[in-house]
């Protein structure tokens, strides 16, 4: 017990007591100048009427989603090519990767500038690639629609972690499966879909808890890239809670909705787990 | 890493014989997938090569890639990354100290402690440790967000709101990921060295220090590489607990940076970029083989 001390002290400090605070503010009225005036559910009452919170929500849900579905097809595109015989594998699986070491403050003022209408290198790619069709580039940060797009096309530049990850499960998947399928007379599809697919589905599903999870706290890239506009179109949860918190003041609001974002993370994470007994196959079992 | 290459070796003798048909499935297949390769690894770069043109040319961003861009390009220049440096306003050079020092001191502490702790959930045996493992690992699902107004008023209370403590001194009781990666090393140490060194006449305290830390330089290389990665991107912390621009961040300085946008060229503001990236892509390139091996045992043991 003396050698986890260190974690027991931490976890009690910094992460049990502000679990147990956040519940006690989210019941409370709090302006952090004034002690915390206790009122009952009202600040959950609240979030019924809130349409901000609406909005967010539908935001958080449409991008994680999209984000999610669209890396983890990537990424297992993407390892599924680097799994076969290919040469510099170490320099594509490097390149692949690169991106998902920037700082994501630095690569959202890198995309900032490659998205703008006039001088960003994204429309002069579109228009050169598609200009004689009469293509134009859009207004990147105009429409709530280019916004969002804008987002999820930067967010597959983080797909590095995800390929390493899937590259070293497909790596794992036994050869004498593969071998046996074949001698069934099992084409390369189905063999993917039949044999590499369940053995690669428990990686999957820990990818998809570790997306929701950073889906649901997605904060400093809109933030720089779109401010949360056009008209809260790519505002998302974290930056409400934020925005209530230290914007407005309102940390009682804002810890309720914390709460609430605890809560759907772990709903959403319980659902897939439950789902994930059915659909994934775990070995030896 | 050295097997993952030797069982590409083995996939290697497979690939060229489809199996399935019997035919030799090589040149057509094989080039298909470097040209996906290429086009992935272009779009991957393309943005750290973006930044690294912008940041040594001129001030309009789109030159480059205009009639007569050549010429442009030919003609890098230093000056933006001076621009940057003397700039008024912003102080770059004492961003990459204070995010240095908070990463120094958050990676030493956050790599000893959760070794100690690893230890403790690995090699030291009482009853409960796997229910108490459960906890430490269930506590990587809460977000930052849902404690961020209690540890703002916690850290209040302690004094530490415009200081870098409440950066750094959290980090030296264990971080649940590490402590996660180091029991999963710690346990495949085979126990009969443990034995060996009780025999000797070891407790526990020399069996950690000589025996189990010089064996897991790797797994220790890792939690200290990710913390480090996780400092320098970390956003939402320093927002919330910085108050002064002396004690700003890389990641808050660029931020401030951004935000005076229409003064500030898109130049500059690469060239700004490129002294926070700078850091970690010589990391990078550097340790390379770390990343990887790290990034593979969290997924597949997880």
């Amino acid at each position: 017990m003396l050698w986890i001390s260190p974690w027991i002290l931490g976890f009690t400090i910094f992460t049990a007591l502000p679990v147990v605070l956040a519940l006690w503010y989210g019941f409370t009225d709090y302006t952090l100048l004034e002690p915390p005036i206790p009122v009952g559910l009202d600040n959950y009452t609240r979030m019924a009427d809130d349409p901000i919170l609406g909005t967010v929500l539908w935001n958080t849900a449409v991008f994680g989603v999209l984000t999610i579905v669209l890396g983890t097809l990537l990424s297992i595109s993407l390892a599924t090519v680097l799994s076969h015989p290919v040469r510099f594998r170490s320099f594509w699986r490097a390149a692949v990767f690169a991106p998902s070491v920037l700082p994501l403050v630095a690569l959202a003022v890198i995309f900032k500038l490659a998205y703008d209408p006039e001088v960003g290198i994204a429309n002069t790619l579109v228009e050169g690639a598609l200009g004689w069709a009469g293509v134009r580039g859009p207004n990147w940060f105009g429409s709530g629609f280019w916004a969002m797009t804008a987002l999820l096309l930067m967010s597959l530049w983080g797909v590095g972690p995800a390929v390493v990850i899937y590259l070293a499960a497909l790596r794992d998947v036994p050869r004498q499966l593969h071998e046996a399928a074949s001698i069934d007379g099992v084409g390369r599809w189905g063999r993917f879909v039949h044999v590499v697919l369940p053995m690669i589905s428990p990686v999957i599903l820990f990818n998809v808890i570790i997306g929701i999870i950073n889906a649901m706290q997605v904060f400093a890239v809109p933030l720089l890239l779109t401010g949360g506009g056009p008209e809260r179109t790519t505002y998302f949860h974290s930056m409400y809670v934020y925005d209530q918190a230290f914007t407005f003041g309102d940390m009682g609001y804002a810890s309720a909705l914390g709460v609430l974002q605890f809560a759907i993370i772990l709903v959403l994470t319980g659902v897939v787990l439950l789902a994930g007994r059915r659909l994934v196959h775990y070995r030896g079992a | 890493m050295s097997d993952i290459d030797s069982s590409m070796h083995d996939g290697r003798a497979l690939g060229r014989i489809d199996p399935a048909t019997g035919v030799a499935s090589g040149s057509v297949a094989r080039a298909y997938r470097h040209l996906v390769l290429g086009v992935a690894a272009a779009a991957a770069l393309l943005p750290i090569l973006y930044m690294l043109v912008i940041s040594t040319g001129g001030s309009d961003p789109a030159a480059p890639f205009l009639d007569g861009g050549i010429a442009e390009t030919a003609s890098r220049t230093v000056e933006n990354y001076r621009g940057v440096v003397a700039d008024e306003n912003t102080d770059f050079p004492l961003y990459l100290r204070n995010t240095l020092w908070i990463a120094i001191l958050g990676t030493l502490g956050t790599t000893l402690s959760s070794a100690v702790v690893a230890y403790g959930f690995s090699r030291v045996r009482w009853k409960g440790r796997d229910a108490v493992f459960i906890i430490v690992l269930s506590t990587m699902m809460v977000p930052f967000p849902v404690v961020m107004v209690p540890l703002f008023t916690i850290f209040r209370e302690l004094g530490w709101i415009g200081t870098f403590a409440p950066l750094w001194v959290p980090a030296w009781f264990g971080n649940a990921f590490s402590i996660f990666l180091l029991r999963q090393f710690f346990l495949s140490i085979p126990r009969e060295l443990d034995e060996a060194s009780r025999i000797d006449g070891c407790g526990h305290v020399r069996n950690f220090l000589h025996v189990i830390l010089p064996l897991s330089t790797p797994a220790l290389l890792v939690v200290a590489l990710f913390h480090f990665m996780f400092v320098w991107n970390d956003f939402l912390g320093p927002l919330v607990f910085l108050t002064h621009r002396d004690q700003f961040t890389l990641a808050l300085g660029l931020q401030l940076y951004l935000s005076k946008l229409g003064q500030t060229p898109w130049n500059l503001l690469m060239a700004a970029t490129t002294i926070m990236v700078a850091p970690v892509l010589v990391l990078f390139v550097l340790m390379q083989r770390t990343f990887v091996e790290g990034i593979s045992t969290t997924g597949t043991k997880g």
